[in-house]
């Protein structure tokens, strides 16, 4: 026990014993370091997540940049080069359909593998984004109104607990195929497919966001630093802005992470289910489910999209651990 | 605790009866139309009837008092029927005979009751599904007491990757794949779940368990992952605290410490962390039942919805719903049976 009456006295004599010039305030040793800095330099020792940061940042980028180095359309049927196998298939079956003009193959219509493979993942990376922020947004939302009005918690939380007992993968299902005609009609196949696809999913993944920000809001709010500024006047909203939603940030960037995940994988799920994108717009739950079909002559039509899909998500799974770990004061510097 | 159990019954009754009110609403939304199948030269006025006949004539919240009273009061009491009349349990009581032929929920699709067919497909469901559930657990458990013994030895790297992979890989990857594999490539299993499959001799049971290895794999790795990162987590709280010293040094051995008293004290989370997960493994089979072509109710909400068969849909993700619902209270009582830190009143 360190709080003993006897330590006191221990210590008091120690410091009597020491010359007077220890007890000098010589100033801090090292300059004082930004919290971000210590972030980074915790978050770098995760190898895991420093590898899933890596390849999320090669995908995405791969996604973002792929389509100028690789022009080829992905929608161009090319008939007369249709099931190529990919060009590593060469190695160890010589009279193997291959050629550089389809490094990954091609599918039964003759459309390139490769291409599709950067614009499904595209549209699965934007649905994804978009998607978590949607959900973020109203996650921090209610969570932020909930434990800081004092009124509006009582009703916000149980608002959480009743889209918390709802089926999630039914509703989806039931709201995606209803709802597919009229927005269709409204934005187009692809624009109309995107909004409801985010909107359904951000809609029904925003409760846990909601319910760790209440609870962070919930004991932030109590600390002297709120009272100082409530008490020179600050207006709630301004309040909120300057002094909680920083505060929050770290809870807040880790349920990012994990709402990327679950948003790629539920939009891959709808579309292997068939209720998601039209059917010549490529996504990778699309062509993965489009080549279960055939997969015993061309499984790698399987394995590329699994494997992207399984890539991506793994990575941003590691990512938010690392960042979990870096973002938590306890056990940062250990 | 009674009586905490008790409000929070009679508090579910409310959720449940908005849940339903919303998923029907929406459903009332739907621009599809049941009558879109029947052939143009079927005049106008006979399509009116036939769309009076299902139902359709009535306001939105007439039809949905109706689908209320056929779910609540019609259908309880041809189960009660059901019970007393044909079932092993109750079938000395003298026949009730309630119901006298009230309409009950119909099918659009088949115009035979809903419930009979969610009757008829739930054994597949609760076969495949509950027992991904028992093996994921029975794989689980042991992987997070081990791993949490050892923190950061060999074993724990290993298996917090393995449960990463599995946590990353959705199951309409690893179906096909397990697919390709193994009845492809090796054809050591079916890939096809044949649900008309009767097990009568030894034969006939080692084709039934050769039939349900992968699906029941391709679920159990879900369930694996996420529990046994919550069994590492559980202990690891429990094995730094002091009582855990006491036991050692007390004197006893290493595996009392860990398996009795360690190990009571981590599972009273992960036991609710089971009991929510019941739901939710309802939820995610849809996908496997679909992989595996598996006619549970997953697979019959799938068809349901593409067929625009609204009280099938209704009625389908109602039970969902309601599982959710009472399993969240089982696991909150049973916190509050197992750890008597936890007071409800």
């Amino acid at each position: 026990m360190t709080d003993s009456p006897q330590d006191d006295v221990i210590l008091a004599e120690g410091a009597r014993a020491a010359p007077i010039e220890a007890l000098k305030d010589k100033g801090p040793l090292a300059p004082p370091r930004s919290k971000w800095r210590d972030v980074w330099e915790q978050f770098r020792k995760h190898k895991g997540a420093m590898m899933g940061a890596f390849f999320l940042f090669i995908i995405t980028f791969g996604v973002l940049l792929g389509p100028y180095l690789w022009t080829l359309d992905p929608q161009a049927l090319d008939i007369r080069n249709k099931d190529m196998r990919p060009i590593y298939t060469a190695l160890w079956n010589s009279e193997a359909k291959v050629g550089w003009n389809h490094p990954l193959g091609s599918d039964q219509l003759g459309r390139d593998n490769l291409s599709q493979l950067i614009a499904g993942g595209r549209a699965s990376m934007a649905v994804g984004w978009a998607a978590m922020l949607l959900s973020l947004i109203i996650g921090t939302g209610v969570g932020v109104l909930a434990g800081f009005f004092k009124k509006l918690d009582g009703p916000l939380m149980r608002l959480t607990d009743l889209f918390l007992s709802l089926p999630i993968l039914p509703l989806l299902l039931v709201a995606v195929t209803l709802f597919r005609q009229p927005l269709r009609a409204n934005f187009g196949p692809e624009g109309g497919m995107f909004i409801l696809i985010v909107t359904v999913v951000g809609i029904t993944s925003w409760m846990p966001t909601a319910r760790i920000v209440r609870g962070d809001v919930l004991a932030i709010k109590e600390r002297e630093f709120v009272l100082a500024a409530r008490s020179i006047g600050t207006r709630p909203f301004q309040i909120i802005k300057r002094h909680l939603l920083p505060n929050v940030l770290s809870p807040i960037m880790v349920s990012a992470t994990l709402g990327l995940a679950t948003a790629i994988i539920t939009e891959s799920a709808l579309s292997f289910l068939g209720v998601g994108f039209p059917s010549d717009f490529p996504t990778w739950g699309k062509m993965l489910a489009d080549a279960v079909a055939r997969m015993e002559d061309f499984p790698e039509r399987v394995l590329l999209p699994g494997v992207a899909i399984s890539l991506t998500v793994l990575g941003v799974n590691y990512l938010g651990d690392g960042l979990r770990d870096a973002l938590d004061p306890r056990i940062r510097g250990r | 605790m009674l009586t905490y159990a008790a409000r929070r019954l009679v508090l579910s009754i409310p959720t449940l009866l908005f849940i339903s009110f919303v998923i029907f609403m929406l459903l009332q939304l739907a621009p599809g139309d049941p009558m879109a199948q029947v052939p143009l030269t079927v005049p106008p006025e006979v399509k009116e009837k036939m769309r009076q006949a299902l139902g359709l004539g009535e306001p939105p919240l007439v039809q949905y008092w109706k689908w209320l009273v056929q779910m609540f009061w019609t259908e309880p009491k041809v189960f009660i029927d059901w019970l007393t009349r044909d079932s092993f349990l109750f079938g000395w009581l003298p026949d009730t005979s309630l119901y006298n032929g009230e309409l009950r929920v119909l099918s659009w699709q088949t115009r035979s009751p809903v419930m009979d067919i969610v009757l008829q497909r739930i054994p597949q469901t609760l076969w495949v599904v509950g027992m991904s559930y028992i093996v994921g657990v029975l794989i689980a458990l042991p992987i997070g007491i081990y791993s949490a013994y050892r923190q950061y030895s060999v074993f724990d790297q290993a298996g917090t990757f393995v449960t990463m992979v599995g946590f990353s890989i959705p199951p309409f990857f690893t179906g096909p794949l397990l697919i390709v594999i193994f009845s492809v490539y090796l054809g050591w299993f079916p890939s096809i779940y044949d649900t008309t499959h009767v097990v009568s001799d030894w034969e006939s049971f080692k084709y039934q368990l050769s039939q349900m290895i992968m699906p029941v794999m391709v679920l159990a790795l879900q369930t694996t992952a996420q529990l046994s990162r919550y069994m590492r987590a559980s202990m690891l709280d429990n094995l730094n605290q002091d009582y855990v010293r006491t036991a050692r040094a007390k004197g006893l051995s290493e595996a009392v410490v860990v398996m009795v008293h360690v190990l009571r004290n981590s599972m009273i989370p992960v036991i609710t962390v089971i009991a929510l997960g019941v739901p939710a493994i309802f939820g995610g089979a849809i996908i496997t039942e679909n992989v595996f072509k598996v006619n549970g109710i997953g697979q019959l909400l799938i068809t349901a919805l593409f067929a625009n068969d609204l009280p099938m849909v209704m009625t389908l993700t109602f039970i969902f719903a309601f599982l959710i619902v009472m399993f969240n209270l089982i696991a909150d009582i049973l916190y509050g049976l197992l750890d008597p830190r936890i007071r409800y009143d």
